[in-house]
């Protein structure tokens, strides 16, 4: 007879599941970073390619840009599990259902958070982004992106079940983005300044660390209306 | 009373347009509101009624079988 | 101790409950919005400052404060709904969700129509008017996943989680806009100091921030008692109530 696996391995191993099958459909690590990269350049087009303007809205551009994209990635993040079934076996195994769906999202930010912080610089360049901004670019990519996966995904959870989830989810949780979005910009736009920039950090980091604890109970719970 | 006459209320002090607007989208989207949700319990009931004769209706084709 | 609450969950006790109470709401509701809207309108005196415009005050603030209570209303009622699984929660919630929609969507033009003259323009994006606007969003998010679900049981209970979610983030959303817009517009344009308002413009302007409370809890009242029919389609009271009033 084999023991109930502890909470850790049931935690990495659902991890390396889902790393693994994203490896193996690579689209889903590639498109919502093309989609990124291509919306970005989309701006100059549409600005116009002065520098001055250019840098002055680059914080935002890439901001925005980052959470359509995230979003857009997200709604992958339960959908295969759920149509196959996994999803609900994952429901009603003994591990405790927050621990598993923080693994999931852990995945997920993985795969299209980090390559995201990733290629930012690059579009910074693009943008003419100030030369003092990188620092804060990076940084408020690296504690603002898990935010996004954590709270975007509770939205969807909440939409799993339903056939015309898109548009649905993004009237869901872009509202609650917006204080990550203002935090984030104006971090970059005071290090532009030479201003210190670490109390804009310190509140990202704090709804980090409040979406970390709270979300996973929301998740499970939504995941639990969306597979009555 | 702080108006001299009717004219110079409708007037409101040279805002007529702002206050009226104001005022005037107010009280119709609450009067469509309240309209809608009456509306609503008299839908539903309908509703419900015409489902309870579909179901005699089915009923009945049935015992006369 | 709060057992005799419980006994109100039943639908058909909650119905005549509700129909016995609205009335009231109503005859309070109108009176109260006519008086302090007449009030406002008629007898209040001018603003040195703003002239009659800001006679758009009486409507304004009772919505936009409305609005927000409005919203922790339905929170709490899915609250509610969620944790004792009480389906007349759940029920008052959905009844409460448009019309606090609806609530927001006049506290913000109301603030247009009121901004163009002040300010010389529709829409600023002032911390007040954006956290309103974001609000918006959140009512209309909350209504469309509930209309999405077909079964109705597990769409309040959707809706309820992320009414639940919004609550947690309104505050956080409202700070960070305050701080935003402060960050952005040093000189901004203040709304009229509160404590600075004489009693004949504040007394109208409380009486109408009453009856639109009111008002909302009989709108609150016609809805919750559709939804309660709408819900219970199958019970025996309800298909007695559609034979009795339902056309042909």
């Amino acid at each position: 007879m084999k023991k109930g696996i502890s909470f850790r391995q049931a935690f990495f191993t659902l991890l390396k599941r889902d790393l693994q099958i994203a490896i193996r459909h690579k689209g889903d690590i590639f498109n919502p970073l093309l989609f990124f990269i291509l919306v970005v350049t989309l701006f100059p087009l549409g600005i116009g390619p002065e520098p001055q303007v250019l840098s002055r809205v680059a914080p935002g551009v890439i901001w925005v840009a980052a959470l359509l994209a995230s979003m857009l990635s997200l709604e992958r993040l339960f959908k295969a599990d759920f149509v196959d079934g996994s999803l609900e076996q994952m429901l009603l195994s003994p591990q405790p259902l927050p621990l598993m769906v923080l693994a999931k999202v852990l995945a997920h930010w993985i795969l299209t958070g980090v390559p995201l912080i990733l290629v930012a610089p690059l579009l910074a360049v693009l943008l003419h982004l100030d030369d003092n901004s990188y620092g804060a670019l990076m940084a408020t990519l690296a504690l603002g992106t898990p935010v996004l996966s954590l709270l975007g995904a509770i939205g969807v959870a909440l939409t799993v079940g339903l056939h015309k989830g898109g548009v649905l989810l993004s009237l869901l949780i872009l509202p609650l983005y917006i204080p990550v979005l203002i935090f984030a910009t104006s971090a970059i736009d005071a290090s532009s300044l030479n201003l210190p920039y670490s109390g804009h950090l310190a509140i990202i980091g704090a709804m980090l660390v409040g979406s970390l604890i709270l979300a996973p109970f929301a998740i499970g719970a939504s995941l639990r209306v969306s597979t009555n | 009373m702080q108006f001299d006459s009717l004219a110079d209320f409708f007037n409101m002090g040279g805002y007529a347009f702002y206050v009226w607007l104001a005022y005037g989208v107010t009280f119709l989207s609450i009067g469509m509101l309240v309209t809608h949700s009456l509306r609503q319990k008299r839908k539903v009931l309908v509703g419900i009624s015409q489902k309870i004769q579909r179901e005699e209706r089915l009923k009945e084709n049935r015992s006369t079988k | 101790m709060w057992k005799w609450l419980h006994s109100y969950a039943d639908p058909e006790r909650a119905y005549n409950l509700s129909g016995k109470l609205l009335p009231w709401f109503a005859m309070l509701a109108t009176a109260l919005v006519g008086i302090g809207s007449v009030w406002g309108l008629v007898f209040a005196p001018v603003d040195y400052q703003m002239g009659d415009s800001y006679r758009i005050i009486f409507i304004h603030v009772p919505a936009a404060s409305m609005s927000m209570a409005a919203y922790m209303a339905m929170a709490t009622s899915a609250f509610i709904g969620l944790v004792w699984q009480i389906k007349s929660a759940d029920w008052a919630a959905a009844a409460i969700a448009p019309i606090g929609a609806v609530i927001t969507l006049i506290a913000l033009i109301t603030g247009a129509t009121w901004g163009k003259p002040m300010w010389g323009t529709w829409w600023v994006w002032d911390a007040r008017l954006t956290a309103e606007l974001v609000l918006l969003f959140l009512y209309l998010g909350i209504i469309s996943l509930y209309a999405s679900f077909e079964d109705k049981v597990l769409a309040a209970r959707a809706a309820g989680i992320l009414a639940i979610v919004g609550v947690i983030n309104i505050p956080i959303i409202k700070y960070s806009v305050e701080w935003w817009s402060s960050l952005h517009q040093p000189s901004t344009i203040r709304i009229t100091e509160k404590s600075a308002m004489p009693t004949e413009m504040l007394y109208p302007l409380l009486i109408n921030i009453l009856g639109f409370g009111m008002m909302i809890g009989a709108i609150t009242l016609i809805r919750f008692r559709a939804e309660i029919l709408a819900r219970n389609g199958m019970r025996p009271w309800v298909r007695e109530l559609a034979k009795a009033e339902g056309v042909k």
